[in-house]
């Protein structure tokens, strides 16, 4: 217990400090992949068959590729790719980029593939005929969209995208590769300082035990809201 | 685009992809008789057999499989009895390790998807073997498991693959596979793209051929031949 006591002695304020680190990964990479699966959801459902594929060619890539590679790939190419595009405007210095961006958005566009599919999946099993009921009450797109879809496929959606969340959130122990303090990387480097790695990667595990539960209760409670009425 | 380095690396990519088989292969074979043996524990009417195999599965669901892997490499370690035991000389291997870890990793997953497997299985058709004078070993064995396995393909196929992708963390334990190899060439030739592409393809590959045998597997074992 020694080891965790908060302050110069103990690892209990780092660890705590390294716990926000990975809720905030998580939340951000979450948000990205929302952004990701609000461009690639509706290719996926177009008409068209080029949309189609690029909305697929996404989905199965990020989804058929294991998380480690994504993260090498920006950890290594990321700054590449940034100081590429910063040397078309006529600036050569060399950019790094934070390891919180690149992790939250390599994890970010992963999360979006899987987010994509949920979101996919739940607008296909609405009935068709509340689309055609809209239209024919003269409700225009956007009220459609926010009114009448929106709702019901977050009841849809919301039970799948609570798997979404936990995948994202184990995934960011992938990051600590890049150097980024959160859960994973702290216990590693506790464990390295105090030769004790069995006491601080269970602890870790205990941690991520309990972020997982919290997350489950949270979203059980959401779950219960959008499902009024059924 | 850098072609050259792109073939060049191919066949070591290649090389490091016959360590991702074998560590899908052999947490595959013992994580499947882990699942089996732990759904068959939570189906158990006994409370206390039932919350242990709940909390297995639990507690390897709800961690990162990065975790279990060092708990398992750099912690097992530390217990000095261990060093003493037989185990040890499994336990410093990092190929084992990682191996024990996934097998415990897939093993919490199969048990989940054998359990809703087994309980989605009609009380009917247990109920029919029983009334033709059939022993419950017998129809837990041939009735039973056929159509649990037959039940839990889709998810199981799901599963494969996440297993795939699982074993690329081998790369934090010091062990080249397909991963390690291109973190390898990565962080030498400075070249993420390229090596991408190609260590990408070859993974995709792989989930292609998994994906097209749970397929075939389905049709074949499918009820309505």
């Amino acid at each position: 217990m020694e080891l965790l006591a908060f302050g110069k002695t103990g690892w209990g304020d780092e660890l705590f400090y390294a716990t926000l680190m990975t809720i905030a990964v998580s939340i951000t990479a979450m948000l990205v992949g929302f952004l990701f699966a609000l461009i690639f959801t509706p290719l996926k459902l177009s008409k068209y068959k080029t949309l189609n594929l690029i909305g697929n060619f996404y989905t199965t890539v990020i989804r058929g590729v294991p998380e480690l590679l994504v993260i090498y790939l920006f950890f290594f190419g990321g700054s590449g790719a940034i100081m590429y595009v910063a040397s078309i405007f006529g600036y050569y210095e060399y950019i790094e980029i934070n390891a919180f961006i690149t992790g939250a958005m390599a994890i970010g566009i992963i999360s979006g593939a899987y987010s994509t599919e949920v979101f996919r999946g739940a607008i296909q099993s609405i009935d068709k005929g509340q689309f055609e009921a809209a239209k024919v009450l003269g409700i225009n797109k956007f009220g459609q969209f926010y009114k009448i879809i929106l709702p019901q496929m977050l009841r849809l959606a919301i039970p799948n995208l609570s798997n979404v969340w936990q995948i994202t959130l184990k995934d960011t122990s992938l990051i600590s590769v890049t150097g980024l303090v959160e859960i994973m990387r702290q216990s590693y480097i506790a464990a390295g300082s105090t030769r004790d790695p069995l006491f601080f990667y269970s602890f870790a595990a205990v941690l991520y035990l309990l972020l997982t539960y919290m997350s489950m209760k949270l979203i059980n409670k959401l779950e219960v809201r959008y499902s009024r009425g059924y | 685009m850098d072609f050259d380095l792109m073939i060049t690396s191919f066949p070591k990519l290649l090389g490091a992809t016959v360590i991702t088989l074998k560590l899908l292969s052999a947490s595959l074979f013992f994580g499947l008789f882990l699942g089996l043996f732990f759904a068959i524990l939570r189906l158990n009417k006994n409370i206390f057999i039932n919350k242990f195999a709940y909390g297995y599965s639990y507690i390897f669901r709800g961690t990162p499989l990065l975790v279990q892997i060092f708990i398992i490499y750099f912690g097992l370690g530390q217990i000095e009895y261990l060093r003493t035991t037989f185990l040890w000389v499994i336990l410093k291997e990092p190929y084992w390790c990682a191996i024990i870890a996934f097998t415990l990793n897939t093993g919490a997953y199969t048990s989940e998807i054998l359990r809703s497997a087994f309980q989605t299985i009609k009380p009917g058709i247990i109920e029919a073997g029983k009334s033709l004078g059939i022993s419950n070993k017998i129809i837990f064995y041939k009735i039973q498991i056929p159509i649990a396995i037959r039940q839990s393909l889709p998810a199981y196929g799901n599963e494969i693959i996440l297993m795939m992708k699982g074993t690329s963390l081998a790369s934090t334990v010091t062990l080249m596979d397909l991963t390690g190899v291109a973190k390898y060439i990565i962080s030498t030739t400075f070249k993420p793209i390229e090596v991408f592409i190609v260590a990408g393809g070859i993974y995709l590959f792989m989930t292609f051929i998994i994906h097209n045998v749970i397929k075939y597997l389905e049709k074949k074992y499918s009820f309505q031949q």
